[in-house]
C-alpha cells in the first residue's frame, strides 16, 4: 500500500490549521483540491513554493514583498513626505485596497498593551523615527485601529514627533458610510459630534 | 451554575480563532474572569475595549471552570480615546486593577470608587487628583494603607510634610529631623488640604508609587508595577 493517505492526511492536518478551517473544512479542501489536480493543486503547490522561497519582509517598513525593499519603497512617485503608520500588514494592503493614499507606509507589528507587556522596543518605532529623518517625512498619518490600544499607542507615537516640523495627523473617527445613527454605539457618536465639520 | 453582574472590562485576550477570554471587575464577584463565544466578531469586539462598563452574565458546569460570559454593553469609554491624559489614566486603572487584584474576591467599596473615577475622567480635568485619591484607597483596600492622621515621631497633626517609607505612617518637619532625606514628601494634597497642583499629584503619586513597588508587588510575586501607571505618572510629570 503506498503511502498516499498518510501524505494526505498530513496536508489536511496542516491545512486545519489555517485561519477559518477545521479539520472538516480542511479535509473538504483537500479532496476538492486532489480532484481538481491539474486545475488547481499543481498551480497552488507551484505558487506556494514560490512564496515560500521569495516572500520576506521589507526591510524598510515592514510590508510582505518579495525582495529586501518592497515595491512601494522601491518606487520614486510615493516618496512625496507622507507616512501612513498602520498596525499590521493587513492593514496596509486595506489601505491600499482604497487606492486613495500615494505616500509610503510604515507597519508598527502590533501596538503599545500594557497587559501584555508590549513596549516601544517591541515595535518597529525607532526605524520610524529614523525614517522620518531620512526620508525628510512631512506629515505622519496615524491608521491605527479605532481601540484602547491603537489609540494609546497613537497618542505615544504624536509625543515621539512633539517639538519637530512633522504634522502628526490621525484618521477621522464617526459615522461609517451606510452607517445609521440608531444603530452606532456611543462612543462613535461621541467621536463623530468631537470631529463635525462644516457643511 | 451562573450569576449576573455588572463590571468594568480590564483586559481582554483572544482564544482561539473566534472566542475572547475577558477580565472583568464586577461589583460583587470580584475580578472575574471568562470565556466570550464570539469575542472577536465585529459585533462584539468593539464592546471588548478596556474600562467598558458591562452588564455580565457567567455561566459554568462548576464554580472553579473558567466559565462562559455573555455581555451586553452598558456604557462605552471610548470618550477618553481622544484625550492623552485621561486615555493614560484609563489604561493605568485598568492595569492596576488587573495586576493587584485576587481572582474571585469581591471588593465592592473599591468597584464603586473605580467606577466613580472611570467616569469622571471624561467628565472633569480635575481626575488626577481623585486619582491620586484612589490609588490611597487602593493601598487601603489590599491592607497596606498609609497613616496620614500623625506624626509617628511626635504625635502631632500639624505640619506633617514627609511618609515614613518603612510605616507608611506621616512625620512632621520636627519630628524628620536630620532623617528627612531619607523619607518620602508628603504633598499636601495627599491630606486633602491647600491648592492642588499637577506636580504636587506626581509627588504624591511618587509617594504612592513606591508603596505599590515596595510593599504590594513583592506580595504579588515581585513582578513589576505596570507601564501604563508609569506612563500616567510621567505624563502628569511633564504636564506640571
Amino acid at each position: 500500500m503506498s503511502d498516499a493517505p498518510r501524505d494526505i492526511d498530513h496536508l489536511i492536518e496542516l491545512m486545519a490549521k489555517l485561519p477559518g478551517l477545521g479539520p472538516r473544512s480542511a479535509r473538504r479542501a483537500v479532496l476538492h483540491l486532489i480532484k481538481k489536480r491539474g486545475l488547481l493543486l499543481n498551480p497552488l503547490a507551484d505558487a506556494m513554493h514560490a512564496v515560500a522561497v521569495s516572500a520576506r519582509e521589507c526591510l524598510n517598513c515592514g510590508n510582505i514583498g518579495t525582495s529586501d525593499l518592497c515595491e512601494i519603497c522601491q518606487s520614486e512617485k510615493r516618496a512625496n513626505g507622507e507616512i501612513c503608520v498602520v498596525e499590521d500588514v493587513a492593514d496596509l494592503w486595506a489601505m491600499e485596497r482604497s487606492q486613495v493614499f500615494k505616500g509610503r507606509y510604515h507597519v508598527l507589528g502590533g501596538t503599545l498593551s500594557a497587559l501584555d507587556a508590549v513596549g516601544p522596543e517591541d515595535l518597529r518605532i525607532p526605524k520610524l523615527v529614523d525614517r522620518v529623518i531620512s526620508e525628510e517625512v512631512k506629515e505622519v498619518i496615524l491608521a491605527l485601529n479605532a481601540t484602547i490600544d491603537g489609540q494609546t499607542t497613537a497618542h505615544y507615537l504624536a509625543e515621539q514627533f512633539e517639538g519637530s516640523d512633522v504634522q502628526v495627523t490621525s484618521l477621522a473617527q464617526g459615522v461609517p458610510i451606510g452607517g445609521e445613527l440608531d444603530y452606532l454605539d456611543d462612543g462613535t457618536i461621541s467621536a463623530a459630534l468631537k470631529a463635525r465639520k462644516s457643511v | 451554575m451562573d450569576w449576573r453582574d455588572e463590571g468594568v472590562l480590564l483586559s481582554v485576550r483572544r482564544h482561539g480563532e473566534t472566542s475572547a477570554i475577558i477580565e472583568v471587575f464586577t461589583a460583587e464577584h470580584g475580578r472575574h474572569a471568562g470565556v466570550v463565544r464570539g469575542g472577536t466578531s465585529r459585533k462584539i469586539a468593539p464592546v471588548l475595549q478596556p474600562g467598558a462598563q458591562l452588564d455580565v452574565t457567567w455561566r459554568a458546569r462548576l464554580e472553579d471552570h473558567l466559565g462562559s460570559y455573555t455581555v451586553e454593553p452598558l456604557r462605552s469609554r471610548a470618550g477618553v480615546m481622544a484625550d492623552r491624559l485621561a486615555l493614560a489614566g484609563l489604561n493605568a486603572i485598568c492595569a492596576l486593577l488587573g495586576f493587584v487584584l485576587p481572582e474571585r474576591e469581591a471588593h465592592i467599596g473599591l468597584y464603586q470608587r473605580s467606577v466613580t473615577l472611570l467616569d469622571l475622567l471624561e467628565r472633569t480635568d480635575a481626575w488626577p487628583l481623585a486619582y491620586l485619591r484612589w490609588e490611597t484607597n487602593l493601598l487601603e483596600e489590599l491592607g497596606f494603607g498609609l497613616d496620614l492622621t500623625r506624626c509617628a515621631v511626635t504625635g502631632t497633626r500639624e505640619d506633617l510634610a514627609y511618609v515614613s517609607p518603612k510605616t507608611g505612617r506621616a512625620v512632621s518637619r520636627d519630628g524628620a529631623g536630620e532623617w528627612a532625606s531619607k523619607l518620602l514628601p508628603l504633598p499636601m494634597c495627599l491630606l486633602g488640604q491647600g491648592p492642588v497642583t499637577d506636580a504636587d499629584i506626581t509627588q504624591g503619586l511618587r509617594t504612592t508609587g513606591f508603596f505599590l513597588g515596595n510593599w504590594v508587588a513583592p506580595s504579588l510575586g515581585n513582578k513589576p508595577l505596570p507601564a501604563a501607571r508609569q506612563r500616567l505618572v510621567d505624563l502628569l510629570a511633564r504636564q506640571g
